[in-house]
């Protein structure tokens, strides 16, 4: 990363809305300090010169890891739903959703 | 002003593979709700997804399909979002690395033919599925999570929304006759995102683009594009700006109604799928692939006219799915007349089809009885009437040759047997006699009709009108 600037609250704020996350005012200051420290550490990294290294997709170093595509049912249906907040007739219940474009893909 | 036009479209295709793309779970449609999920597809702490083999397969298919270069090293992305029809607040998907780009499809609109490019074509997961009830809650099936996908980018290449349809047909075609996928948009298995901007004419910058929702059907693509091409020329030309926004195609007005304005770009905060080995695709798999893929549709339409002389009408029409072209080639090498094969298939099939509501290979028609009944017709067994009995027994799977003879339906064709019904009739029918040799021809088709039916409409029509004539003209 050579963005040598500091994170700034409005960015910290930005990534704790995408993260679901929400906590008190000042603790905004206290993790603002704290993910600048952590990016100008990762920022020396940045010192090196990687011009003639290929980028890193993955740290193993294995290819085509795969399995036939045959299908299994697990039958763990119930087992799972057991650890679900809060089911209705085989659905997890979850608060409605309103937007319903929010979704990806 | 005149303005030109740019369309985008995203596709979404649902492979056809029996377990899901990262879990062995089963793609099955219609069952009990989460019956079909296990630890991984609900994003269990520890687990560890692997990639099916026959997704990757599905991909190099699709995209040797679609014309495009494969990426020989590929490899998945997280795309991060939380949303509960994803529990693992992230979407396994191909962003950095897809497994092909830069393809090509052929359209044709108004006998123009146009290739229209493709940008990139990646593999990745869907999600589950939320239904929602006024009660405040959404309810959520993760059956659908991990189904396999393939998404197709367009370039921006597709002018007008008449060329955004071909090229939906076209890409379903194609995609259909991989048999990768069903591509049945009313079965979800193929799902359309559009985009679409305007610019003046000659001007080297594209127009602010708005993206369209809602749009179920090819048609529904092609008329909301329609209507949104125009609005924005009309906002532009009174003097407005076209906003960054999603908009939502109503069925029933043809309009496209304001959703939500973009603000800024969507941050999923993509990153290499740490949890999954990457993919290499040697030379020798994507020959492999290349020897087992059918004959594509393009190629057959052109065979159809050129070797067996269709009308290129009905070699489009025949083509439009593998089934029904595997059907029709199958039946003429049965021994049918290829224009006849293709005008029980065009008509007596498709319209049993539309009427049962059912896919051809669902039914029990086969190659073999079709060619049987035509080849009946051909040498005169049986009439063209006697033929729509035969057809509708064949639908239900009767062997028509044994079915004609069990049935006494065998066409009277042999002279010696009609030869005397016919000069009975003309002996009873004096009247008819004098009326035709006073130039009156009705005569003739009142007297064919009489042998009819004597014969119960077993009498063969060309044989029955010879010996008539001969009989009238020898009195």
């Amino acid at each position: 990363m050579a963005n040598e600037e500091k994170i700034d609250k409005a960015q910290v704020e930005h990534v704790a809305s995408l993260a679901k996350l929400q906590f008190e005012d000042a603790d905004l200051g206290k993790f603002t300090t704290q993910l600048g420290d952590i990016m100008e550490l990762f920022n020396t990294l940045s010192e090196v010169d990687t011009s003639n290294v290929a980028p890193t997709f993955s740290v193993t170093d294995q290819f085509n890891t795969m399995r036939e595509d045959v299908a299994v049912n697990s039958h763990q249906k119930e087992a799972l739903l057991k650890n679900a907040p809060d089911t209705e007739e085989g659905f997890i219940r979850v608060p409605a959703i309103i937007d319903e474009s929010e979704g990806a893909n | 002003m005149n303005f030109q036009t740019t369309i985008g479209l995203e596709v979404h295709v649902e492979l056809k593979t029996n377990s899901k793309i990262f879990s062995p779970s089963p793609v099955e449609f219609g069952d009990e709700p989460n019956a079909n999920t296990n630890v991984i597809d609900w994003g269990y702490p520890g687990v560890l997804p692997t990639t099916n083999k026959g997704v990757v397969e599905s991909g190099i298919k699709a995209a040797l399909a679609l014309h495009a270069e494969i990426e020989k090293h590929n490899h998945f992305d997280r795309k991060n979002y939380f949303y509960p029809d994803n529990p693992k607040a992230y979407q396994i998907t191909q962003a950095d690395k897809p497994i092909a780009h830069d393809g090509w499809i052929e359209i044709e609109v108004d006998g123009k033919k146009k290739k229209i490019g493709i940008a990139e074509m990646h593999i990745e997961e869907d999600a589950g599925k939320n239904t929602h009830n006024p009660n405040g809650y959404s309810f959520v099936d993760l059956n659908r999570q991990g189904t396999p996908l393939i998404e197709i980018v367009s370039k921006p290449d597709i002018a007008s929304p008449d060329e955004a349809y071909a090229y939906l047909e076209a890409l379903r075609q194609r995609i259909q006759f991989t048999g990768v996928s069903d591509v049945k948009m009313e079965e979800g298995s193929m799902r359309v995102d559009v985009n679409i901007s305007i610019r003046p004419y000659g001007s080297d910058k594209y127009g602010t683009k708005t993206e369209l929702k809602n749009l179920n059907s090819f048609n529904y693509v092609r008329k909301g594009l329609a209507y949104e091409e125009k609005r924005q020329q009309q906002v532009l030309l009174s003097g407005g700006t076209i906003q960054q926004e999603t908009r939502r195609f109503d069925e029933t007005t043809g309009q496209t109604i304001l959703m939500r304005v973009k603000e800024g770009s969507d941050d999923y905060r993509y990153f290499p799928e740490p949890d999954l080995p990457a993919l290499s695709i040697s030379d020798d798999w994507i020959q492999d692939i290349q020897e087992s893929m059918p004959e594509m549709p393009g190629k057959r339409r052109e065979r159809y006219v050129s070797e067996l002389g269709l009308k290129d009408y009905d070699a489009m029409v025949l083509t439009q799915t593998k089934e029904m072209s595997d059907f029709f080639d199958a039946t003429v090498k049965n021994g049918a007349d290829a224009k006849m094969a293709a005008n029980y298939l065009m008509g007596d099939v498709n319209a049993y089809l539309n009427d049962q509501q059912v896919d051809l290979q669902d039914t029990q028609l086969t190659p073999e009885h079709l060619a049987a009944m035509i080849k009946m017709i051909s040498d005169g067994t049986i009439s063209t009437k006697i033929a729509k009995k035969v057809f509708k027994a064949i639908t239900k799977g009767e062997e028509p040759v044994a079915w004609v003879k069990s049935k006494g339906l065998v066409q009277l064709s042999d002279p010696a047997q009609l030869q005397p019904i016919i000069k009975k009739i003309v002996d009873d029918n004096q009247q008819s006699v004098d009326d035709f040799k006073n130039g009156k021809d009705r005569a003739v088709g009142y007297l064919v009709g009489q042998v009819m039916k004597q014969t119960r409409g077993q009498a063969n029509p060309k044989v029955v009108n010879e010996l008539l004539m001969k009989e009238l003209n020898n009195r």
